[in-house]
């Protein structure tokens, strides 16, 4: 199990190491496309085109470029981004985050006891009317896009019925916690909800078709024999079983949204998490935060698949490589 | 003697049991399937609709071009000659809003947008775009991931781990953070991207095109990568190479025709992902560039009248949600056909 966790890790840091490789290619060397001039922000000025080419080194070789860029976002956290009057990036993106790790945590709770519920109940009641019903709402779920959903579910709390039903849905926008518990949650209510429907739609389809599949296994059927009811093997056995791949994919999904992944309900809700912050980069083709936060979101993203396969084996021996 | 021979024409005269190949048992399967049939049908519908519109949006929209700008047009509702940007309420009569639903098959159906375009011609050519997007990325995706997993599969070894790894470090680049790097790269440069001899334009389909497939090639490879590892062991390929088969002939004569099947279930769950991906990119302005349209673009047009005009937003949403639930369901269906006792049930 060590041997494993170590070569997993080994294997996270070249990973790592690749990705920023990549991304420095990505936005360094695409052919045609002149990195100081786009860099530098929308009109820049000759002083501010000579400045960035000399923090950039453009004229030395590669590697000294690569590890010019990679000590400004890593080492000093100096990265200026140009297009947004020198505004530090690693500090702002610092700063998003918690915007992003509550909406990611609250849609993750929402999202895991409901897909449970659902995946549960429409294995349950397999045969019944309810099982297609549930299936057909998760279908549903998965085939929305997120952002079209938060704009309905925005039309109905900010629109007409704001001054009724939902007058306690604040302005959009994120409140902190410590400023206001209470605006916070009716702050992220809503996002929650949007961002969970996808997810949930997808697990429990998922958890569903794993149960159905371990159904047939000879140790429910001992259950069974044994005289246990139903529900409870169904929980007690079959759920633990299929939780292994429930968690795995979770764990991926999670890491995905936390590394800037939520971009599209941020933007709708005017959330300013890390996703918004991408987003605007996007508008004003903000190069240095862009980049900056590719990096962020990969890292998570390595980060998550490392734990989710430590996770894994550990969780099912079957699954460890010699 | 006579009983015998009469016995005997008996026997010739009564048919052999016609054997039937795999694919039409699984076609079989499908056609009683009748909710996938009905699927079918819709994503067919909109798909036609969407293709076609060039040839009939002029009897929809009246307009000689429907991406242009029509601030300053009148159309005809009701009877009644009227300007398509209205103007403000309030005691000042600020601002514009541009008309509402007309519900006129002929004029404006769903409304204009934020600079006057036809909301319901939009979506017949965005859905255009976006459908055009979503299955020739679908396929280039797929053809290039089935030919590397082949590769990676059958030679196996070195071979194989070396494009595994491959594999991994592009799936381990975020998805949308990668197809984000790649369009704001291609974006800020904007005589389009001179590869060898192609040229693609910075405002084309194509970009978007090859980014998404681009990302979802690793996604597609580990299925079918699976799939010809558990048939490459098979029996009837060590009997062909026991005959003497090429390589080639091997990989595609004796291993592609057993991983197809794996592919096929593939393809409408990857289009219904890419016209998400696709409509996502869009909205956040780094899909589809104008002038053309999608419907990713048109909702994001519809933000700012949201709360005025809201059919620019929800219309090309539910056109989404219709076609990427038919491809579901059909993607459903193909897969319950093909292998009824799937291990590969992920949703």
């Amino acid at each position: 199990m060590l041997t494993f966790i170590v070569r997993r890790t080994l294997w996270t840091v070249v990973v790592m190491f690749v990705i920023t490789v990549l991304v420095f290619f990505i936005f360094f060397k695409t052919p045609g496309v002149d990195p100081a001039r786009a860099i530098a922000g929308r009109s820049p000025t000759p002083q501010v085109l000579a400045e960035v080419r000399a923090q950039l080194g453009l004229n030395r070789p590669l590697w000294i470029q690569y590890g010019l860029m990679m000590k400004r976002i890593f080492i000093t956290r100096n990265l200026v981004s140009y297009s947004d009057q020198g505004q530090l990036v690693v500090p702002e993106i610092f700063a998003a985050a918690p915007a992003t790790l509550s909406l990611v945590f609250g849609a993750a709770v929402i999202w895991i006891v409901m897909a449970i519920v659902m995946g549960v109940a429409a294995a349950r009641l397999r045969g019944k009317i309810y099982d297609p019903i549930l299936m057909v709402l998760a279908l549903i779920g998965i085939s929305a896009p997120v952002f079209w959903l938060g704009q309905v579910i925005n039309l109905i709390t900010q629109g007409s019925l704001h001054n009724s039903v939902f007058s306690w849905v604040p302005p959009l926008g994120y409140t902190p916690f410590s400023t206001s518990p209470l605006q916070w949650f009716e702050g992220l209510i809503f996002p929650w909800i949007t961002l969970s429907i996808l997810y949930i739609g997808f697990y429990a389809r998922v958890l569903r078709a794993n149960l159905l599949e371990i159904q047939s296994e000879d140790y429910v059927r001992t259950a069974r024999a044994k005289g246990l009811s139903e529900g409870r093997v169904l929980v007690r056995h079959t759920l633990r079983t299929s939780m292994i791949t429930f968690v795995s994919l979770f764990g991926l999904d999670f890491g995905a949204l936390v590394g800037g992944g939520a971009i599209l309900t941020e933007v709708v809700f005017g959330i300013h998490g890390v996703g918004f912050l991408t987003y605007e980069a996007l508008q004003n083709l903000d190069l240095p935060t862009i980049m900056a936060v590719v990096i962020y979101g990969a890292f998570f993203i390595v980060l998550a698949n490392a734990l989710v396969d430590i996770a894994y084996a550990w969780l099912d021996p079957r699954v460890r490589p010699t | 003697m006579a009983a015998v021979a009469e016995q005997a024409k008996a026997t010739e005269l009564r048919p052999a049991v016609a054997g039937r190949n795999p694919w039409a048992l699984a076609w079989r399967r499908l056609r009683s399937n009748r909710i996938a049939l009905a699927a079918l049908g819709l994503f067919v519908l909109i798909l036609g609709l969407s293709l076609a519109a060039p040839l009939y949006a002029h009897d929809v929209a009246n307009v000689s071009n429907p991406f242009n700008p029509n601030l300053n047009g009148t159309t005809v509702v009701h009877g009644k000659i009227v300007p398509i940007m209205e103007q403000g309420g309030g005691l000042l009569k600020l601002g514009e809003a541009p008309i509402g639903p007309t519900w006129d098959l002929h004029h404006y159906f769903l409304g204009a947008d934020g600079i006057g375009r036809d909301v319901a011609v939009l979506l017949l050519y965005g859905g255009r775009s976006s459908l055009q997007i979503g299955i020739v990325s679908t396929v280039i995706c797929c053809v290039i991931a089935t030919l590397v997993a082949l590769v990676a599969g059958f030679f196996g070894g070195l071979t194989d781990t070396i494009l595994s790894r491959i594999m991994d470090v592009i799936w381990a680049f975020p998805v949308y953070l990668l197809a984000i790097s790649l369009a704001t790269e291609l974006l800020t440069h904007s005589n389009g991207l001179r590869i060898g001899p192609l040229d693609i334009q910075a405002a084309s389909l194509w970009v978007p095109t090859l980014i998404i497939a681009f990302i979802y090639i690793p996604y597609v490879y580990r299925p079918i990568r699976g799939q010809v590892l558990s048939v490459v062991n098979k029996e009837f390929v060590e009997a062909a190479i026991a005959q003497g088969a090429s390589n080639i002939r091997l990989i595609f004569s004796e291993i592609l025709p057993n991983v197809v099947s794996t592919v096929i279930v593939l393809l409408p769950l990857m289009i219904a992902t890419n016209i998400l991906t696709e409509s996502a990119l869009s909205f956040l302005s780094i899909g589809v560039q104008p002038p053309n349209v999608s419907w990713g673009t048109i909702i994001s047009d519809g933000q700012d009248l949201l709360y005025t005009r809201p059919w620019v937003s929800i219309a090309p949403g539910i056109m989404i949600v219709l076609t990427v639930l038919s491809l579901n369901v059909l993607g459903d269906g193909v897969r319950d056909a093909l292998d009824p006792r799937a291990k590969l049930r992920v949703g």
